[in-house]
């Protein structure tokens, strides 16, 4: 079966989509990440969605889940690289995806996440 | 359509040059023809050659009506007419009556005719009134057709004008937003400004509302969703250039701007935008 796959790095857990999210992949990668992040204690988790053209409003749940789900398990998520296309989409669907975290590259997301970490 | 009968295409031919003639005497009544937009020589031409198709088409395609392909020359002939004069700036009357005044000389001709004919006069100035009417329908159609594509083409102009979105700093982008805001508009600027934060990088954008003449619930609307299309792709928004009206406006509309950052003027703006990515300014010795 298809997975995302899921990087460690250092306290840190990275994901990049790659591919067309479809609806079990995105569950997949819900049950997947919390395994992982209670695993390893994980403090932050950055998602990559730049590659990712298309989103419905199911994909767009799902990322305020993944995201929410973290932060109960004292992680902080940082969404990184959101096409135009893909931000006027979530905006029109009324996804406007409140608590999460958001920049506009892998980088700034990496030092946006140790700043936030080393804050709490 | 009653179709013209052979005896009436025959008494045109006849007196072409006379019918000719006399309509330019009644476009001449009206004015048209020492209009300066016109080239001299041009309406003499015109009116030629518009009978010269009249006889030919009629006497060929009659009863099928306009749309047939007898008619398709006059048709082409009428349509260049009238797009030629919707592009020299005439109104659609002055299009129209010029078809429309060949209808007194005609009725003339055909009263000499069938002078002796009352029933058979009835009948052909029917037809020919009913003809002259759908070839000046026709005209001010294609005439209206050409006005709305020359006004759809500015309307897809001054979109694409109004839209510029300047680099102020490094990392900072400004958006002057100017004239009405509405929700195809907002779309492309929404566009415009997240691909250019995309291909600059940038991580403030400034989006300037001097220009904007009123803010209603629906701009307030529009503007929430760009700012929060920013704030989706990782940049921070700022508005500036709201005048103490349109401040007054969203305080009596009661308009939440859920924790926008506003500011009175574009200098503001700079100002927050260059402290928060580290800029100090100062002044030179």
């Amino acid at each position: 079966m298809d997975r995302i796959p899921i990087l460690r790095m250092g306290e840190f857990l990275l994901v990049t989509i790659q591919v067309d999210m479809h609806d079990q992949l995105a569950l997949t990668l819900q049950d997947d990440l919390s395994e992982q992040i209670r695993r390893h204690g994980s403090r932050g988790v950055l998602i990559d969605i730049s590659a990712l053209d298309i989103v419905d409003s199911f994909i767009g749940r799902m990322i305020a889940t993944i995201s929410a789900l973290s932060k109960i398990m004292d992680a902080e998520t940082v969404l990184v690289g959101m096409q135009p296309a893909v931000a006027i989409t979530l905006v029109e669907l009324g996804l406007t995806l409140p608590g999460v975290s958001t920049a506009l590259n892998v980088e700034r997301g990496m030092s946006l996440l140790r700043d936030r970490v080393r804050s709490q | 359509m009653t179709a013209l009968s052979q005896r009436t295409i025959d008494v045109i031919r006849k007196n072409e040059a006379a019918l000719q003639a006399s309509w330019m005497a009644s476009l001449e009544a009206s004015g048209l023809s020492r209009d300066a937009r016109l080239p001299a020589g041009e309406l003499e031409a015109q009116t030629r050659e518009f009978i010269r198709l009249l006889v030919s088409s009629a006497s060929v395609g009659d009863a099928a009506g306009l749309a047939s392909n007898e008619w398709a020359e006059t048709r082409t002939f009428l349509e260049r007419l009238s797009r030629n004069r919707a592009l020299q700036g005439f109104d659609s009357q002055s299009t129209a009556s010029f078809i429309f005044s060949l209808k007194r000389p005609l009725f003339d001709l055909l009263q000499t005719e069938y002078a002796s004919d009352p029933a058979e006069l009835a009948g052909q100035v029917w037809a020919s009134s009913e003809l002259l009417d759908s070839l000046g329908m026709h005209t001010i159609r294609t005439f209206q057709k050409s006005r709305e594509e020359v006004i759809a083409r500015q309307q897809e102009e001054l979109l694409e004008l109004s839209t510029p979105v300047v680099k102020l700093w490094d990392g900072v982008l400004a958006l002057p937003m100017i004239g009405t805001l509405d929700s195809q508009r907002t779309q492309v600027v929404m566009e415009s400004l997240l691909q250019r934060i995309v291909e600059t990088g940038a991580e403030i954008a400034i989006i300037d509302i001097t220009g904007v003449p009123t803010v209603d619930t629906l701009v307030a609307q529009h503007l929430l969703k760009t700012v929060t299309a920013i704030r989706l792709m990782g940049a921070d928004a700022i508005i500036s250039g709201v005048r103490p009206q349109i401040a007054q406006t969203i305080v009596h509309l009661g308009l939440d701007l859920q924790g926008i950052v506003t500011k009175a003027n574009l200098a503001d703006a700079l100002a927050l935008a260059l402290k928060r990515s580290g800029f100090t300014v100062s002044k030179a010795g």
